[in-house]
């Protein structure tokens, strides 16, 4: 956190807005119903394309007869994968760092076998979405089944046959990671504990299905593309290389985004024809998923077994880890992320909090015939977190300690940083002995414990579950640039000074509920010393705002957030020295309050900035000799200390099992974590809220359910339960902080904190419910079934 | 998706509308609160030619009393039965269910004679009809037949409704004041499907209870009367009217919830549903 003014912070500049709950200016614009989605997005000649999606796992695709739909009521084009194949090429969905990774050529629609229920391979284009239906009904398809890799544990079997030839088996990645003497530590140890964890594929449910809309204007050579997406230029450079455009000839705009939970920062086969047809037909071409073809097509996440053990002394120190993380990412793996990245990051951050040295982690990554998986909120957080805390949890029971004992014995002391976890990753400052103290505490633990023992005995079952994590954040090129994905890693803002005193920023990072837009408003507002009203944010357009990496894996606020705090600085800096020669004052003795130029010390108004503006755009001719004023500023912001921003924090739960049905009752939920500089109170709770909600949405809730023949059997809003309020404990919510040294700003990420750790917390809970009466469940969603299987009731 | 094409009609008498039915054949079909059809529609499920909107009939909606009957027209919305005077103080068994059924929008707009007749087995109900001896009014070209809840429900999403007739009426006799009833459901989420639902009535048979009739549903491919359970439960032996279960019961094995659960909670419910029946006058859980 920098000092400025004589050793007072940011938070202490007279209109600071840093720190403060103040509402985001978007939130009325949204609430009134006047946001634009890319469905509100009106072109003349629209034609809406609707995709024929594989009903098969695998199979080939041996004749498309497309005659009849082409002659139907207000068709434009029927297009097949070959041809449209001429227009886009394929891509492959690998990373340099991820040695040995490996995917096959993916098309924007399948050319000759499809190999996932649900994957495009011909497209309809007509005057509307009904029409283009109409005309998918009058398309015959002809396939070959081909046998489906649905189970990720025989995956890897030999006779099970390779999804892709080229690849001879269906391995796409593997990393083992052995650190210290795990054999050794595990061989001494007093008490060992293991389990096997399974984890269920989800997706991440968006209010606003994934939407593009692209218009080619052959005359402009350009390629206006409305896309509910994260990274606009990402999405830009993309187009570009698979459409064979130079880059000023596509614009990527990115308006209102109603949610995107990681789901929407990938490359979708259908969003890529969308484009692609776009340009073959010389029209605007929109495409909307429908939620029955969202839950087959966007991204999966999760699909994880992990069997695990831990060792501990006969005192209860974790002295090793040592586990095995199979996950099955569908038959492509997702371009250009990689679908390696959920179980690296299971390897990385396993056991995190906790000082053991001896740590040894596989993890496989295999190709199955499924929806493809790929990052969603908390990527590999809740599941290392679960394998850690639930194992923590059973070394307690063993040792016969309590909870938040083992935890307070075992995480890293908050004096011991900057250090490093066993499994590499570099920590600069975290606080977890803070953060347990702050939760046992606000949860009243040992009340709570008092409680629990006494329903025990009038029959009621209830649990209390902790789960200390860490988080991700504010990742530098670490993550992905230096694998040679061109996915920017620094982002930019650039400020600008109108005559009445407003001021425009544009970001690069961007906006899709979270609130991205008021914390820059906040941030500029305070660094440039003008009202927070008079703060026009624009975000989500690749020809108008500087080049970045756009929002995700938490880094809107920490990285695009200290580019706006140093544009800001640099235009309140112009600022004052043209108003110092105006006034003929020292610019070091000026500064700017409320909108106006004040004397640094008495702040007292010497020009308000309306007055500056009429002066520098109107009447240029009476400023002193040799004075240019510049009233823009840019600057931009990559963290360069630390490839990652770790934060850390520590969640509870607190449920009760009904022991005859199975159902779990969530009572109260809490989470203490640190992100840092908190930049808005309200929005960073928000956002923990938000994403435990998303945890208990895993951990109970949401899963996608595949037969044997990989066949989705539960793909609608009727049968995919997403948590809905009703069922939602109170969560309250506290921090620490303990601000990164990277930036001036000090922020960290918030956006996962939730996701890591609500799972992990839920599950110990209800097995601490579940402790009388010898029973145990390690399978998410832990559901009725779960539950009555474990009591042995059914 | 998009709903396919299809032609839309509003009759303005019940006539009009079973002529409209008569003359399109399978290729209409009536739309009541829409609430299922609508759906229906917009996934392709079905493509029917012509919908026969009933909404603009008269008097098809509304709870009446007489001679020990209350009458709920079959336009009535879920909520609007629910919150009726009469049946909160003649059919509390329905006020209690009437939460249970989906969301306040959907209660808003769906009907219970729309409900009765798509005959969803894991809907509330069908099976307060069966539990409180319901008969539904039927009304075809020229003619009206009533039938028993018992005989109306065959199977999955399929009743004794003949081509071209509608559900007009659905019919409660007023249970005696010695009677004692009880509703429980078990769902994942509020306003989800029933994992396993039961509307119980019965009468006081001094302690115990006699003329129990025990309707679950979300357990089978329709509601089902569990007429062993109620003979044991008749006999005072909950235990036994639980263990009879396993044989009248048909659940389903659905990708998310296997059939023994299914069956663990309609026996979990039937304890609970004793209980409150043998305890005091009737109840539900809350919601």
């Amino acid at each position: 956190m920098s000092a400025e003014m004589g050793g007072l912070t940011f938070l202490d500049r007279p209109n600071s807005y840093i720190g403060r709950s103040v509402p985001r200016p978007n939130a009325r614009r949204l609430l009134e119903g006047r946001g634009v989605y890319v469905d509100d997005v009106a072109v003349a000649r629209l034609g809406h394309v609707a995709y024929l999606r594989s009903p098969h796992a695998h199979a080939r695709i041996l004749s498309l007869e497309t005659a009849e739909a082409k002659a139907m009521p207000g068709v434009i084009a029927v297009v097949t994968g070959p041809e449209l194949a001429a227009i886009c090429t394929p891509w492959v969905g690998v990373l340099g760092h991820f040695k040995g990774l490996r995917s096959a050529p993916q098309h924007a629609l399948a050319i000759d076998r499809v190999t996932w229920v649900g994957e495009p391979f011909c497209a309809v284009v007509a005057r509307s979405r009904a029409e283009a239906e109409d005309a998918l009904a009058a398309i015959a398809v002809a396939f070959e089944p081909l046998p489906a890799v649905a189970d990720m544990e025989t995956a890897l079997d030999p006779d099970t046959p390779a999804i892709h030839a080229d690849l001879g088996d269906n391995l796409a990645f593997e990393r083992v990671l052995d650190v210290g003497e795990v054999d050794a530590a595990f061989r001494d140890a007093a008490v060992v504990v293991e389990e096997t964890f399974g984890f269920g594929r989800h997706t991440g449910v968006c209010l606003e299905p994934r939407a593009i809309l692209a218009d080619w204007a052959a005359a402009d050579g350009m390629l206006t593309v409305h896309h509910s997406f994260q990274a606009p230029h990402m999405m830009q450079d993309i187009l570009c290389k698979h459409l064979a455009l130079p880059e000023g000839a596509v614009r990527v705009i990115c308006k209102d985004v109603g949610g995107s939970f990681g789901i929407k920062v990938h490359i979708y086969p259908d969003e890529m024809a969308t484009c692609a047809l776009a340009l073959m037909l010389k029209r605007p071409v929109k495409f909307v998923a429908d939620r029955l073809e969202s839950f087959q097509s966007d991204i999966h996440a999760r699909d994880h077994r992990v069997s695990a053990r831990m060792a501990f002394s006969a005192e209860g120190d974790i002295l090793a880890i040592d586990m095995d993380d199979l996950t099955g990412i569908g038959p492509y793996s997702v371009y250009p992320r990689t679908s390696a990245v959920e179980a690296n990051q299971v390897v990385n951050l396993t056991g995190g909090p906790y000082k053991h040295q001896h740590y040894r982690a596989r993890a496989r990554v295999v190709l199955q015939n499924k929806a493809p998986t790929c990052q969603y909120r908390a990527v590999g957080h809740p599941i290392a977190t679960m394998v850690a805390e639930g194992l923590v949890d059973l070394g307690a029971e063993k040792l016969g300690l309590d909870p938040f004992g083992i935890r307070e014995r075992n995480v890293i002391p908050d004096d011991a940083y900057p250090c490093a976890g066993a499994s590499g990753i570099k920590l600069e400052k975290l606080s977890h002995q803070a953060a347990l103290a702050k939760l046992k505490q606000m949860m009243d633990y040992d009340a709570l414990r008092a409680e629990q023992a006494t329903l025990r005995e009038r029959g009621i079952h209830r649990g209390i579950g902790l789960a200390a994590f860490i988080e991700i954040t504010n990742p530098s090129a670490a993550f992905y640039g230096v694998g040679g994905a061109r996915i920017s890693s620094q982002d930019g803002c650039t400020i600008r000074l109108d005559p009445q005193g407003g001021i425009v920023a544009s970001v690069s990072v961007t906006e899709q509920g979270q609130g991205t837009e008021g914390i820059i408003a906040q941030i500029v507002a305070t660094a440039t010393g003008v009202p927070m009203d008079k703060v026009r944010v624009i975000s989500g357009d690749t020809q108008t705002t500087p080049y970045g990496g756009g929002t995700w894996a938490s880094r809107g606020a920490g990285i695009g957030g200290e580019a706006a705090w140093q544009a800001g600085k640099a235009l309140r800096a112009n600022v004052v020295a043209v108003a110092g020669a105006i006034l003929q004052a020292d610019p070091a003795s000026l500064d700017v309050r409320e909108g106006a130029v004040v004397d640094m010390q008495t702040g007292t108004e010497r020009m308000p900035l309306a007055e500056l503006g009429r002066i520098v755009y109107f009447r240029p001719d009476t400023l002193p000799p040799g004075v240019q004023p510049e009233f823009v500023a840019t600057r931009h912001y990559v963290p360069k200390d630390y490839p990652f921003a770790f934060t850390n924090g520590v969640q509870a739960s607190y449920v009760e099992v009904d022991v005859e049905t199975g159902f779990v009752r969530l009572l109260r939920h809490w989470c203490v974590e640190d992100c840092g500089t908190v930049l808005n109170p309200l929005l960073v709770d928000e956002q923990i809220r938000g994403g435990i909600v998303q945890g208990i949405g895993g951990a109970l809730f949401e899963h996608c359910l595949y037969d044997a023949q990989g066949q989705l059997l539960n793909g609608s809003m009727a049968d995919y339960l997403v948590p809905m309020a009703c069922e939602m404990p109170d969560i309250e919510v506290a921090h620490v902080v303990s601000a990164t040294a990277s930036s001036e700003l000090g922020a960290k990420g918030a956006g996962e904190a939730g996701t890591a750790g609500a799972p992990a917390a839920i599950v110990n809970a209800i097995n601490d419910a579940l402790r009388p009466h010898g029973a145990r469940v390690s399978r998410q969603p832990v559901t009725p079934d779960v539950v009555l299987e474990a009591l042995g009731l059914i | 998706m998009k709903a396919p094409d299809f032609a839309y009609a509003r009759p303005a008498s019940l006539d009009a509308a079973l002529a409209l039915l008569a003359a399109h054949g399978e290729d209409a079909v009536p739309l009541a609160g829409g609430q299922s059809l609508v759906t229906a529609l917009n996934m392709r499920l079905s493509a029917p030619a012509l919908l026969v909107d009933l909404n603009a009939i008269p008097g098809l909606a509304g709870v009446t009393e007489a001679e020990g009957i209350v009458r709920i027209g079959a336009l009535t919305r879920h909520r609007d039965v629910g919150t009726a005077e009469t049946v909160r103080a003649r059919l509390p068994l329905l006020a209690a269910a009437m939460p249970h059924i989906a969301h306040p929008a959907i209660r808003n707009r769906g009907t219970i004679g729309g409900s009765v007749a798509l005959a969803d087995p894991a809907t509330e109900w069908p099976a307060c009809c069966l539990a409180g001896g319901a008969t539904i009014v039927l009304r075809g070209p020229g003619t009206e037949r009533r039938v028993a809840a018992e005989d109306f429900f065959l199977g999955l999403y399929t009743t004794a409704l003949e081509p071209g007739e509608i559900v007009t009426t659905v019919e409660f006799p007023v249970p005696e004041s010695d009677s004692v009833w009880a509703f429980e459901e078990l769902s994942r989420r509020h306003g989800d499907y029933a994992l396993a639902g039961l509307a119980a009535t019965a009468r006081r048979n001094g302690a115990g209870l006699r003329d129990v009739r025990l309707a679950f549903f979300g357990v089978a491919d329709r509601p089902v009367l569990a007429r062993g359970a109620a003979s044991a439960l008749e006999a005072g032996d909950v235990a036994g009217a639980q263990a009879a279960l396993a044989d009248e019961l048909d659940p389903p094995d659905d990708p998310a919830t296997r059939a023994a659960t299914r069956l663990q909670l309609a026996r979990v419910i039937l304890g609970r549903a004793a209980s409150r029946m043998l305890g005091r006058q009737g109840g539900s859980q809350d919601v």
